[in-house]
């Protein structure tokens, strides 16, 4: 686990030289932090199985710690060979037993309460998501729990409605899903499994990522308090190891994964032959084309949303900017000057816009693109906004100057770096965007509908975003063409990955 | 004449403005920060009495109120000016002399703007004339909507020349205007045209002053400024009634212009019932409670 090293962000341009506004003021805000003193975290979390807290069989434990001041904050268990073995048992017998005999609309009611339950400690799993992540409170808060409480809402309303999902078919459930989730939205992906696996009648055995399992476990603690059949969520903690052995359990009937295209390909590799099935969201690197007839404001907004939103750590993250030549000079002028006014900070912070890089790990990768890009040759910009002195914290940053061979612009960088370049016609855009071994997601900004519907037509990605970027719910379908994925999660289709259809 | 093409319209979203105006009034603004942030807005405040019924003595009562908003508290910054009609120009003129604070008149047939332009120059000119530091002038609306964009421009540069050396202020009547886009293409048409500063509303109109139509008209200034160097003001008037809101303007002008413009030279309110609840809240930031309303005067 990360250790306290005093590792030093790589800043390349901390002065802005370009940017014409000046957004330092004599009024500032002051330090609006949210309080952490009425949350109860644990000094030590078990495993979750069978609807009980147990102790690892190795009882190996390894140290979760706050990104943002680098403190330790707890222990989870280490999850091996036989705790998954349990796991998957306890949620097998729950699949043959009580689950399988409820009611539909039993079913629907029990995630209904989940939802409820999520909605009332929002505070607190906002909070913790915050301290354990290090993304802004006003993302956790107004993005990450309200999600995960719709997705449970939006699949409680399914449970009893599936065979109007498949009309002339009959939906069955598949049986033991294991579901690895990654550290970027912990109890958003958490809910975007566990809600349609539960609806159509599965059980689970889910495996949070090792930086982030503190929500994982919390909610835990509301599944029992929600009365929540034993067995039927199970939570392991632990890293890839843990996960290998749920993706080889030979008991578990499907694999649902987000996370790395790598991780994702040696999924794939290890169940070939057998008959899991299996969905796989994984990485991307976002289009984004502006055309000289946008709203070039929104537009810039739009684009910082796209790729500083929770850091940059999305998989769906917008994180090439294609924009006309046209109008190149002015939204890259704009950029930097909002760029300017963006606050890194303490992630508990209600004013942080952007929060601390979820681990050394990824803040080592960012860094190592960061020096790629420059030794490519790419110009760099970073924001001269101050940063914290401890924790893991990257400045805002652009590489303007980058072609489409670089590796900044091929790779995922998984952090709050754009790469700029131009294009000249609405065919070279789409080549460009289409240009990559992904497909998660785009957007397109025009004023002209017309150009939307022809280009998003064309992007060949899972979601395309016109006029704006980031925007989730339930009701909507979500995956990758090419490398980004297999598979839907979200809607109605989100259901058909979890269901057999006789 | 301008020589900008009016008939082109920018494009505005105006859903990403709103959403931009939402996410900026998170901003969470507390303690020592609140507290600089009112006595920053106490001191852009265009104390403002436009009514049929106004009187010499109304006038000066407000004159009074502009230097020492709260008697209470001698150390609060004066408001940056006050705003009559062109007949109160004069007495306002006397009752501020030597305290700093401007006498700004509005003209040009306020509100509808609904007179011959040789009208309307006069009214400037007799507002100057009595003593006005800033005039606030109604554009055309009528004129603006049928598309006679050079007639709304050549019309601004009259007015502007009629002020000779006072800084003019150009009310859109943003309420009238209805779009972003119409908001957008006024905003660059005062600016083109010789307007110190760009003003949303006459009050009189509702909606007066909101935040989107600010923000568009500060991005307005934004491009205004890029492209040629020089600084515009802005000025929301109307609607603006709580230290709340006001809070929400400037964090809007902070987040959209910067440092710069965070200063009475810039940025003004016009505002009548904004001043008490400012001070009510700056009251309730020294000493912890909320003091009755009563301990403000009305003027």
């Amino acid at each position: 686990m990360s250790q306290t090293t005093d590792l030093k962000e790589t800043s390349y341009k901390p002065t802005s030289p370009n940017s014409k506004l000046d957004f330092a003021s004599l009024w500032e805000y002051a330090a609006a932090p949210e309080s952490a003193a009425n949350v109860d975290i644990k000094d030590k979390y078990e495993l979750f199985i069978g609807g009980k807290f147990v102790k690892p069989s190795k009882d190996r434990y390894f140290k979760s710690t706050n990104p943002a001041t680098k403190e330790v904050i707890t222990e989870f268990a280490e999850a091996t060979q036989s705790d998954v073995d349990s796991a998957v048992k306890a949620a097998r017998k729950a699949f043959k037993g009580e689950w399988s005999t409820i009611s539909a609309k039993a079913r629907g009611k029990y995630l209904f309460r989940i939802a409820r339950m999520l909605q009332e400690r929002s505070r607190e799993f906002a909070i913790l998501e915050s301290m354990d992540g290090g993304k802004p409170i006003r993302e956790s808060r107004d993005v990450d729990v309200p999600l995960a409480a719709a997705h449970f809402f939006y699949y409680a309303g399914w449970a009893d409605k599936l065979d109007y999902a498949f009309p002339g078919k009959t939906p069955e459930p598949i049986g033991v899903c294991g579901q690895i989730i990654p550290w970027n939205f912990p109890l958003l992906m958490l809910a975007w499994k566990i809600a349609p696996a539960l609806a159509c009648g599965n059980t689970v055995v889910l495996k949070p990522a090792e930086t982030t399992s503190l929500t994982a476990l919390k909610f835990a603690e509301l599944v029992k308090d929600a009365g929540i059949p034993d067995g039927v969520i199970n939570i392991v903690t632990g890293a890839g190891l843990t996960g290998a052995e749920i993706v080889n359990h030979k008991d578990v009937d499907k694999i649902a994964f987000t996370g790395s295209t790598g991780v994702g390909k040696l999924i794939q590799k290890s169940i070939a032959g057998t008959d899991k099935k299996f969905t796989l969201e994984l990485g991307g690197k976002g289009a984004l084309i502006i055309f000289e007839d946008a709203a070039v404001d929104q537009a810039v907004e739009g684009i910082i949303n796209a790729i500083f939103f929770n850091q940059g750590h999305v998989c769906c993250a917008g994180s090439r900017l294609l924009v006309q030549e046209g109008i190149a000079d002015t939204v890259i002028q704009k950029l930097k000057d909002r760029m300017e006014s963006l606050i890194v900070g303490d992630p508990l912070d209600k004013n942080t816009d952007i929060g601390a890089i979820n681990s050394e790990e990824q803040f080592e990768t960012i860094n190592k693109y960061l020096s790629i890009g420059v030794e490519e040759g790419a110009e760099v910009y970073q924001s001269k906004c101050s940063i914290p002195d401890t924790g893991y914290f990257i400045r805002p940053t652009l590489f303007t100057e980058v072609s489409q061979s670089n590796r900044v612009v091929q790779e995922e960088i998984f952090g709050p770096v754009l790469t700029i370049q131009t294009f000249r016609t609405a065919d070279e855009a789409i080549e460009k965007a289409n240009n990559t071994p992904f497909g998660l997601a785009g957007g397109v900004w025009t004023d002209k509908g017309s150009k939307i519907f022809k280009v998003g037509s064309e992007l060949r990605s899972g979601v395309v975003w016109a006029n704006t970027y980031n925007k989730f719910d339930p009701t909507s379908p979500f995956g990758g063409y090419k490398e980004s994925g297999v598979g839907r999660e979200g809607g109605m289709h989100g259901l058909a990955a979890y269901v057999n259809l006789k | 004449m301008s020589t900008v093409d009016y008939s082109v319209s920018i494009p505005i979203d105006h859903v990403a403005v709103e959403e931009r105006v939402a996410r900026l009034n998170k901003r969470s603004i507390k303690k020592e920060s609140k507290v600089q942030a009112l006595k920053l807005a106490l001191s852009m405040m265009d104390l403002t009495t436009l009514e049929g019924k106004d009187s010499e003595g109304k006038v000066i009562q407000l004159c009074q109120k502009a230097k020492t908003p709260y008697a209470a508290m001698p150390d609060l910054p004066s408001v940056a000016a006050v705003c009559v009609y062109p007949t109160m120009v004069r007495v306002a003129k006397d009752h501020v002399r030597g305290s700093g604070i401007n006498v700004a008149s509005v003209a040009t047939a306020f509100p509808s703007g609904m007179a011959p332009l040789s009208v309307r120059i006069d009214d400037t000119k007799f507002a100057v004339d009595e003593g006005a530091d800033e005039v606030d002038m109604v554009i055309s609306r009528g004129a603006f909507l049928s598309g006679e964009y050079s007639k709304v421009f050549d019309e601004i540069a009259a007015i502007k020349e009629a002020c000779g050396e006072a800084h003019l202020k150009v009310i859109l009547e943003t309420g009238e205007l209805h779009t972003y886009e119409n908001v957008r293409k006024a905003s660059d048409i005062a600016m083109e045209a010789g307007g110190d500063f760009i003003k949303t509303s006459t009050g009189k109109i509702s909606p007066a002053a909101t935040q989107p139509v600010t923000l568009v008209m500060l991005e307005a200034i934004r491009d205004y400024y890029y492209k040629t160097g020089k600084m515009i003001g802005m000025k929301p008037a109307g609607g603006i009634r709580t230290a709340k809101q006001a809070l929400q303007y400037l964090v809007l002008v902070k987040e959209t212009l910067g440092a710069a413009w965070l200063t009475n030279e810039y940025f003004r309110f016009g505002a009548s019932s904004l001043a008490n609840d400012v001070l009510m809240q700056i009251v309730k930031q020294s000493n912890g409670h909320y003091q009755s309303p009563d301990y403000f005067s009305a003027d």
